[in-house]
C-alpha cells in the first residue's frame, strides 16, 4: 500500500472542500494510505506571484515541518504543486499534482464501476497544470496532442467531452491578477466561458479549484446553469 | 503623447469599455496567432530550429563584445561608417548630427522603414523638435505617425485601427474622400503620397533585424519593400542597429528568417528580406551600434536572456491581455510580454506595473521562436521590483499580513472560520462595491465547515 500525505490548497479547505473529499476518497478507492497533516495551510503561492516570495518563508517553512517526512505529496491543483516545486527550496519527497499522480505513479489504466448520467463537459485545463506542469500538449507547441485528464475522464462512462474553440486559452485568473486588474480578468473569463457555452456542457471541469472558482463567479452571476466540477469530483466512485 | 501616466490595469479597463472594439481586437489578433500556429506546425522541425536559434544566440549573447567588434572592423573594411551610442540620447545626436552634415542649410528631407529602436529612442520626436521632417513609410507606420500616436504592436504597428479609422485619418492628412473606407482606395493613397517622399528623399534610415558579424553586413525585413525603396533612391542610408542583433555566421541566418516570419505573421518569409553588404557608388551607409541599457540587461543574470528577442511580435499576438488591454495601455515602445520583461530594465519605477500586466499563463515563453522565459522573468521582476519598494504600500501590507497568518496553523484556522461566518452572515461586508472580485463576479458560498473540520469530526488524526 502506497503512503501519501494529502495536501489540500487553503481555498479549496476553506471554500471547496467536497473537492478535498473527493480527493481523499479517490486515492483510498485506488490503494493509497493517505495522511492528512494537521498544521497544513498554503502553499505560498499568492505572496510569491504578487513579488513577495521573500514574505513567503513562513510558508515555505510550514509546507516543511507538515510534508517534510513523505516521499509522496499529492494535491488536487496543478498551480500549487508547481508553486511548490519551483520555489520551495525546502521541498523534500516529490510533489505531484492529482492527475499526473494517477496516471504516472499509479499507472491508473481503469476505473471500473465509475459511471455518470449523460453528461457533456468541457475540460478547463489551467495555464500551470497544462503548460507549467505539462499535464497536457499545448497549442503552442508541435508536437503530438495527450492530456492526463482526459485519458482519466475516458475512464468514466457516459462522459461526453467536449473541446472550447481556443484549447488552452487563459481564463484571467491568474492569483491577485483577479483583483488587480478585475475588468480585464472578468472579461477573459467571460471569453472562456463563451467557449464552454458554444458547447452547451454541463460542467466544466478542471484540475484547479481557483480558475473554476473565478469562472463560476462569473457563471452565478450570469444566472448560468452551469457547473464546475473539479476532476477529483467525477473520478471518484460516489458509491463507495 | 502621454501627458499623464496611466497605468496599465487602468488603461485596460478603460480600453475594455468598447466590448465589441476589444472583441474585435482580440480576434484579430488571434486570427494572426492561428496562422503562426498553422505555419509552425507545418514544419516537423520547429522545436528544434526554436532550440537552434535559442542556442545561437545565447552563444552570441556571452561573447557580445567579440562579435560586436568583429562586425565592426568587417562592416568598415566593407566601407560602412560605424558609430557608437551608449544611450538614447547620443543614438539621436548622432543620427542628426550626420543629417546635417549631409544636407548643409537645406531642409533635410528623410524617410525612414520601420524600426522599433527609433521607437524606442524617440527618434522622431527629437528630430521633430530640430526642424527634421521624417517621414514614416511602413503603412501602419504612416498611419500611427500621421495620428500622432505611437504604434500599438511591434509587427503591427495599427492594429488597433479599424478601416474607418484609418479613412478618417487620411481624409484629414492626405486630403481621400469622406467615408470612402475601400482599402484598395486608401493603400493606393498612401502609396501616392509615400512616393512622393521616397523620391525627394536625400536620407533613409532603416533599422536593422540581423547584423552578421562574419561578413560585417546586416539584413533588414519588411514586406512592403520600404526599406529597399528609401534606401536606393537616397544618398544615404543610416541604420539604427541595437547590439543585441549581431549573430556570428551568416549560415545562422536561415535559422532566423526560417522562424521569424512564421512566428510573426504565418509567412514562411518576409516578402523582403533585404541584404545590405557594402555601399553603392556616390552612397554612404551609416551603422549605429545602440546600447540603451541592453548592457545592463545582459548584467542581470535572471533577464539577459530577453536581449535573445527578434521583435516578431508573437507574444503579442498569443498574449490573453495583451489582445483585450491594447498595445498603448503598456506606455512603452515596445508593449506585450516581451515589452514588460524591457522595460522595466530601461525605468524600473516608471514600469513597475508591466510584470504585473500577466496571470503568469506561460503562452508566451512557449510560442517564443527563440525560447526567452518570458512569464518566468514576469515572476522575476515582481521580485525585484518589490524589492526595491515599488509595490503599493497597501499591497505591501496585505502580503506581510498574508504570509504571517499563512504561517501560523491556528490562526489560519480561526481566520477561516471567521471569514466564512462573515460570509454567511453579513454578507454585505464581501458583497458590495469595495471588493473588486464582487464587480464582475458572484462570491463562492461559503460551505459550513472547512475540510479541516470535516477531517477532524470524521476521521482521526495522525
Amino acid at each position: 500500500m502506497m503512503r501519501v500525505a494529502l495536501f489540500v490548497p487553503c481555498y479549496v479547505d476553506q471554500f471547496y472542500p467536497a473537492v478535498a473529499i473527493a480527493t481523499l476518497g479517490l486515492l483510498e478507492q485506488l490503494g493509497c494510505q493517505v495522511v492528512v497533516p494537521r498544521n497544513q495551510t498554503c502553499c505560498g503561492q499568492p505572496m510569491a506571484n504578487s513579488g513577495f516570495a521573500r514574505a513567503a518563508a513562513s510558508c515555505d517553512q510550514n509546507f516543511r515541518q507538515n510534508f517534510g517526512e513523505f516521499d509522496h505529496i499529492v494535491c488536487p491543483s496543478g498551480s500549487c504543486v508547481l508553486h511548490v516545486r519551483e520555489h520551495n527550496p525546502l521541498l523534500t519527497g516529490q510533489i505531484w499534482e492529482l492527475c499526473e499522480f494517477l496516471t504516472d505513479v499509479l499507472q491508473v489504466r481503469a476505473l471500473p464501476h465509475r459511471s455518470a448520467r449523460p453528461l457533456r463537459i468541457g475540460i478547463h485545463q489551467s495555464c500551470h497544470g497544462q503548460r507549467g506542469l505539462r499535464l497536457s500538449s499545448m497549442s503552442e507547441r508541435n508536437e503530438p496532442y495527450f492530456s492526463k485528464m482526459e485519458t482519466l475522464l475516458r475512464l468514466v462512462d457516459g462522459i461526453n467531452i467536449t473541446t472550447p474553440a481556443r484549447p488552452d486559452e487563459c481564463c484571467g485568473f491568474g492569483g491577485t491578477f483577479c483583483v488587480t486588474q478585475e475588468a480585464l480578468s472578468v472579461k477573459m473569463g467571460k471569453d472562456r466561458l463563451a467557449q464552454h457555452q458554444a458547447n452547451q456542457v454541463d460542467y466544466i471541469v478542471g484540475g484547479d479549484m481557483s480558475c473554476l472558482m473565478h469562472l463560476e463567479g462569473i457563471l452565478r452571476r450570469q444566472q448560468s446553469p452551469i457547473q464546475v466540477r473539479h476532476v477529483a469530483q467525477l473520478l471518484v466512485d460516489h458509491a463507495l | 503623447m502621454s501627458q499623464r501616466f496611466v497605468s496599465h490595469a487602468q488603461a485596460a479597463s478603460q480600453f475594455l469599455t468598447d466590448e465589441a472594439r476589444t472583441d474585435w481586437h482580440d480576434e484579430t489578433l488571434w486570427f494572426v496567432r492561428q496562422k503562426r500556429d498553422k505555419a509552425a506546425h507545418a514544419l516537423p522541425e520547429w522545436e528544434a530550429l526554436r532550440e537552434l536559434a535559442s542556442g545561437i544566440k545565447d552563444h552570441a549573447l556571452s561573447e557580445l563584445s567579440t562579435y560586436l567588434t568583429q562586425f565592426e572592423q568587417n562592416a568598415l573594411a566593407n566601407g560602412i561608417q560605424v558609430h557608437w551610442a551608449a544611450t538614447a540620447a547620443e543614438h539621436n545626436q548622432i543620427v542628426l548630427h550626420i543629417i546635417r552634415q549631409q544636407t548643409g542649410p537645406a531642409p533635410p528631407r528623410v524617410v525612414k522603414s520601420k524600426s522599433m529602436l527609433t521607437e524606442e529612442c524617440h527618434l522622431n520626436e527629437f528630430l521633430t523638435k530640430q526642424g527634421v521632417e521624417v517621414v514614416d513609410t511602413d503603412l501602419g507606420e504612416r498611419i500611427v505617425q500621421l495620428r500622432q500616436e505611437p504604434p500599438s504592436h511591434i509587427v503591427l504597428p495599427a492594429i488597433h485601427l479599424k478601416k474607418a479609422d484609418v479613412s478618417a485619418t487620411f481624409q484629414q492628412h492626405l486630403g481621400t474622400e469622406a467615408g470612402n473606407e475601400d482599402p484598395q482606395y486608401l493603400t493606393e493613397a498612401a502609396r501616392h503620397h509615400l512616393r512622393e517622399k521616397f523620391v525627394s528623399a536625400s536620407i533613409a534610415i532603416t533599422g536593422v533585424n540581423f547584423a552578421i558579424a562574419e561578413t560585417g553586413g546586416f539584413v533588414v525585413c519588411t514586406n512592403e519593400g520600404n526599406a529597399d525603396l528609401g534606401v536606393h533612391l537616397a544618398d544615404v542610408h543610416i541604420a539604427c542597429l541595437g547590439i543585441e542583433k549581431v549573430i556570428p555566421r551568416q549560415e545562422h541566418l536561415g535559422v532566423f528568417l526560417r522562424l521569424l516570419a512564421r512566428s510573426a505573421t504565418g509567412q514562411p518569409i518576409t516578402t523582403y528580406s533585404s541584404h545590405f553588404v557594402r555601399p553603392r557608388a556616390g552612397q554612404v551607409i551609416h551603422v549605429i551600434l545602440v546600447d540603451n541599457g541592453r548592457s545592463t540587461q545582459l548584467g542581470r543574470p535572471e533577464f539577459r536572456n530577453s536581449l535573445k528577442c527578434i521583435r516578431c511580435g508573437a507574444c503579442f499576438n498569443t498574449c490573453p491581455v495583451y489582445r483585450r488591454s491594447g498595445g498603448h495601455s503598456y506606455h512603452n515602445a515596445v508593449a506585450g510580454p516581451i515589452g514588460s520583461i524591457l522595460a522595466p530594465n530601461l525605468d524600473m519605477r516608471r514600469n513597475a506595473d508591466l510584470p504585473f500586466a500577466s496571470t503568469l499563463c506561460g503562452s508566451c515563453t512557449n510560442v517564443c521562436p527563440v525560447k526567452i522565459n518570458i512569464h518566468e522573468q514576469l515572476w522575476h521582476w515582481r521580485q525585484t521590483l518589490t524589492a526595491e519598494g515599488l509595490a503599493p504600500p497597501a499591497k505591501t501590507v496585505a502580503m506581510k499580513g498574508m504570509a504571517w497568518v499563512l504561517g501560523h496553523p491556528t490562526v489560519y484556522r480561526l481566520s477561516g472560520r471567521i471569514g466564512r461566518w462573515v460570509m454567511q452572515h453579513v454578507p454585505v461586508l464581501v458583497n458590495n462595491r469595495l471588493n473588486p472580485w464582487y464587480k464582475g463576479r458572484d462570491m463562492p458560498s461559503p460551505p459550513a465547515q472547512s475540510f479541516g473540520e470535516w477531517y477532524d469530526k470524521n476521521r482521526s488524526r495522525v
